[in-house]
Formats: C-alpha cells, structure tokens, sequence
C-alpha cells in the first residue's frame, strides 16, 4: 500500500513539470483564438507550428542549428582546454599564481559582454570573433573550478602522499587531479552552459553569418513572432539537452566519488 | 635482524592556540622513550592528550617540535618508507577501490608488478575483505575501511608501524581475530610496533611495554613492563592485575 502510494507519488512527481508549459499553451492558444488580442504581435501556436514545419523542410533550420552549435563546440573545446591548462598552472605553481592570479582575478570581474567592444575591433563580426568570445565564456569557469579544486585537496591525503614518498608527479597525477575532478566538472559544467548562452549573444551582437540568433533577428526585424518564438523554443531545448548531457555525467563522476547526487 | 631501534629525546610540542595568534598550547612536554627493535609498545591515554601528535612527529609529517627523534642512532628527516602508519581516521582515497588503495602503499616499492598483486591481495585476505575487492570506500563499512586502512599500512612490510587506534570501530570478534593477526606478523617480521589505543585490555593483551601518557600538557605518567609469555590468557590473574593496575591510573586521572 504504501509501496503504491510511493510510486504514484513519484510518477505525479515527473510529470508536474509539464503541468506549466501545457497550461501556458492552453492559454496561449485560447487567447489567441479567442481573438482577446488584434494586434498582429500575438500569434497562434499553429503558426509557430506551422513556421517551424517550413524552417525545417526549407533546410534554413538545420543550416542555423548546425552553424550555431559549431561554434559553440569549437568554443567550448578551446575555452575549456586553455582553462585547464591555465587553471592547473595557478592551482598547482604559487609562482605562477604569484605572477598570473591576481591579474586573472581581475580580468575575471570584467563582465563578458564588455568585450564584445574590443573583440569586434580587433576580429571583425565573423566566425573568428564569435569563437574568440565564447571560449572567453567557456574559459573563466574552468579556470575558477580546477584552480580553486586543486587547491583544496584534503590536507590528510596528502599526508598520506607524503608517507608514501610520492614524489610531486605522482602527488599531481595520483592524489591532487582526482581529488580535484568533481570541482573540474563543476567548471566543465558550467562552461557548457555558458557557452551556449554566449552563442546567442555572440550572433546577436556580433550580426553576421548564420546561426539560430540570427534566426531570431530576421524575426524580430521583419515582425514575425512566429520565427521568433520558434528560435526561443530551440535555444532552449538545446541549452536544456546540453544541461540533461552534463548532468549525466556528474551523476556518474559523483556516485563514482560517493557523493549524493541530488 | 631488522635494525630499528628508535629513541625519543626530550619531545616537546607546542601549537598556536589559534591560527596566527602567539599564546601557544604545550601539547607534548618532554617525552622520553628508548623503544629497543622489535618491541611492542602501547600507549593509552585521555582523549586529546597527544598520542596523535606524538606519531605525527614520529612519522616525519610534522618536523616543529624540541627534542630528538632518532632511528637507529640517526635523527630522522621527514617521512620514510621504513615508517609506515595506520591513521586514526582511515585517510582511502575515494576514488579507488580497495585493491588499489592497498596498492597506494607500494606505489614506490621495488617489488615487481606481479608481487605486488599479489601481496596486496594476501593483505586484503588477512583482513578478510577478499569480497570486497571491487568495492569503493563508501560502499563499504566504517569498519571495514578501517581494515583496510591496516592492510595499506601492513603491506610495504615496514620495519617501524604506528598504529593509531586502528581496531576502534571494530565489532569485538573482528577485533580479536585482527589484534591476533597484528601480533603473528608483528611476532614473524620482528617489526617494531607503536599501537595506541582506549581498550586497556588490547594494550595489555599486545604490548610488551603500556606507556599511560596524561594530558594538560601530554607526557609520560608511567610505564609499565608486561612480563607474561605469548600468547597471553585474558583470564590470567597476572593479566587482570596488570590490567587492573592501568586502569586505576586512569581512574586516579578523572
Ligand atoms: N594542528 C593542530 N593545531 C592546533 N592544535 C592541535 C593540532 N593538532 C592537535 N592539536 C591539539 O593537540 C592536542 C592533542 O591532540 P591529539 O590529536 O594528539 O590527541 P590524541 O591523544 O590523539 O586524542 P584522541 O585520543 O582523541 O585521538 C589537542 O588538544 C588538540 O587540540
Ligand atoms: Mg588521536
């Protein structure tokens, strides 16, 4: 009995995230039909269907997700890879963090879209310039996390270290990477997501090419909200699909490290 | 025969009371104790009276302190793998099974790969964890992190253990059968052993010598000889009296 009552509790529990979005429609769809509003600005949901039926036949769909999501990786693997490296150095050297940490630290207050200014001088509006301003994204998080997770490694394992005579590699590489990687992933995770954001912003306000930003644009400009709701809903859904990927994976690193995933 | 003798000189050991502040906490006043090689030395104690700190320092982990420590006649000079130490915490490294965080220990061993398998699965045998192999720390016991704790400290064969309340959160047959195991290999390989512990009875059972320390600041009360052949009766009389005769001490102390 109370078995049953768990598993309809949990059931109702899964599904009582869509209760908003299906109610959002059902009004959406209502207001519309119902014609509460004239203006122009408020379009029916079949519409947008319709729209994003036409954005996928046409190919102009998989032309901006694919540009959009290229850049997003590129981004991401040489923010993320150049995090790393730099977040190791002031993690692991207090040379390096002398010469470097607090520049970094400095660098790091200054709001991401504050560069857009000097990146758009210095690489124009092109592909280079977008990728420039999404690994700076990708770049910060990273560096945060494995910096800040190298530094805290449990003082009593690396005694055991000592005991032991690891020598300072195999401390790095047996006892310090592996304490660290749970705090790395953080970073890695975090990056994921930024970078995703700052592609759109990076379309958005670096104008040119394609990519679903652009997508965006062309609806705003041209009054069609059809095209602008359906650029919303895919933004989204690949921002939640890379955040459902990332999540997987700290699960895994978690119950590997006996941390409670939540 | 293993030579390693190991002597303390005048050890004194004070902390800052607070990170930064100068008041200082005298944690070890003057400990003085000859330990000739082979020997079987238990120490027990009020909690926080220095045992911890005492094989800290003889480990090699802490080098701030007054005093002499010396190994063979030579003073010490950080850590050693002829130093070896089961911690009070057990201290696994969680992202590795209990096969190789037993293997943590040979990680600069000369021994072949081949040996070393299988002397690290010998120890996990010893204490009895044979099915658990596979297993990361935290889907395994307290207690059985602790026995794996031992195995670690047991396995690179050290001429000089310390053995920090390593039996503690034990269940009492487990803990029979492990003091009984500790006291086979400590008896074969003529390794020099440092056991503390709160169980008078265990300190009685394996030493040859029970060092009653006492706190504010931690130093030496009294030392006593266990002069009774192995292995030894826990319902001997001369056991009872000599671990009556501990025990009084702590009740002179509370
Ligand atoms: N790193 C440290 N900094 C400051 N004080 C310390 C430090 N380590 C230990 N102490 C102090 O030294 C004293 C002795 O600690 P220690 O851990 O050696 O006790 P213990 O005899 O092992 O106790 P227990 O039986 O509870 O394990 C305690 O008062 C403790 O607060
Ligand atoms: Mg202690």
């Amino acid at each position: 009995m109370s078995s049953a009552l768990a598993i309809s509790h949990g059931s109702s529990r899964r599904y009582r995230g869509w209760v908003l979005p299906i109610s959002a429609v059902a009004l959406w769809w209502l207001a519309s039909h119902m014609g509460w509003s004239q203006s122009g600005l408020l379009v029916s949901p079949e519409k947008v269907a319709a729209t994003a039926w036409d954005q996928i036949a046409s190919g102009k769909f998989w032309r901006a997700i694919s540009a959009s999501l290229a850049r997003n990786l590129s981004g991401f693997f040489i923010g993320t890879t150049l995090g790393l490296v730099l977040g190791c150095l002031l993690g692991l050297s207090h040379y390096f963090e002398r010469l470097v940490g607090p520049s970094f630290n400095t660098f790091k207050q200054i709001s991401l879209f504050a560069w857009i200014p000097l990146i758009s001088v210095w690489f124009g509006l092109g592909d280079v310039a977008k990728v420039v301003f999404l690994s700076l994204a990708a770049l910060v998080p990273v560096v945060v996390n494995t910096c800040d997770g190298l530094r805290n490694v449990p003082p009593n394992l690396l005694e055991v270290a000592r005991v032991y005579r690891f020598s300072r590699w195999q401390t790095i590489v047996g006892v310090m990477l592996p304490a660290a990687l749970p705090s790395i992933f953080t970073g890695l995770y975090l990056a994921l997501v930024y970078s995703w954001l700052a592609t759109i912003g990076a379309e958005y306000l670096l104008v040119s090419g394609e990519g679903i930003g652009n997508t965006l644009i062309d609806g705003s400009e041209h009054f069609m909200m059809d095209l602008v709701l359906f650029g919303m809903v895919v933004i989204g859904l690949v921002g939640w699909s890379l955040n459902a990927l990332a999540r997987i994976f700290e699960r895994r690193m978690q119950r590997l490290y006996g941390i409670d995933p939540r | 025969m293993l030579n390693n003798s190991l002597t303390l000189e005048n050890i004194s050991k004070r902390f800052a009371s607070r990170p930064g502040s100068t008041t200082q906490l005298q944690v070890l006043d003057n400990i003085q104790l000859d330990i000739a090689p082979g020997e079987f030395i238990s120490i027990v104690g009020a909690s926080g009276c220095g045992k911890s700190t005492l094989l800290r320092l003889i480990l090699g982990l802490d080098e701030e302190y007054d005093g002499r420590i010396l190994l063979n006649g030579k003073p010490i000079d950080g850590t050693g793998l002829e130093r070896g130490i089961v911690f009070q915490d057990h201290r696994l490294f969680p992202w590795l099974n209990v096969e190789q965080n037993v293997a943590v220990a040979l990680k600069n061993s000369p021994l072949s790969a081949k040996e070393k398998r299988d002397t690290v699965r010998e120890h996990i045998e010893l204490v009895g964890l044979q099915d658990f192999i596979d297993a990361y720390p935290h889907q395994i016991s307290g207690g059985m992190a602790q026995r794996v704790a031992i195995a670690r400290g047991l396995v690179n064969r050290p001429s000089v253990l310390l053995l920090d309340e390593p039996l503690g959160a034990l269940d009492a047959l487990t803990r029979a059968r492990l003091q009984g195991e500790l006291q086979n290999i400590w008896a074969k390989e003529k390794i020099t052993m440092i056991l503390v512990t709160h169980d008078v009875d265990e300190a009685v059972f394996l030493g040859d010598r029970v060092v009653v320390m006492q706190p504010n600041p931690g130093r030496i009360r009294r030392i006593l000889d266990i002069d009774l052949p192995r292995p030894r009766n826990r319902s001997d009389s001369r056991f009872i009296a000599l671990r009556d005769d501990v025990l009084s001490d702590f009740a002179e102390l509370h």
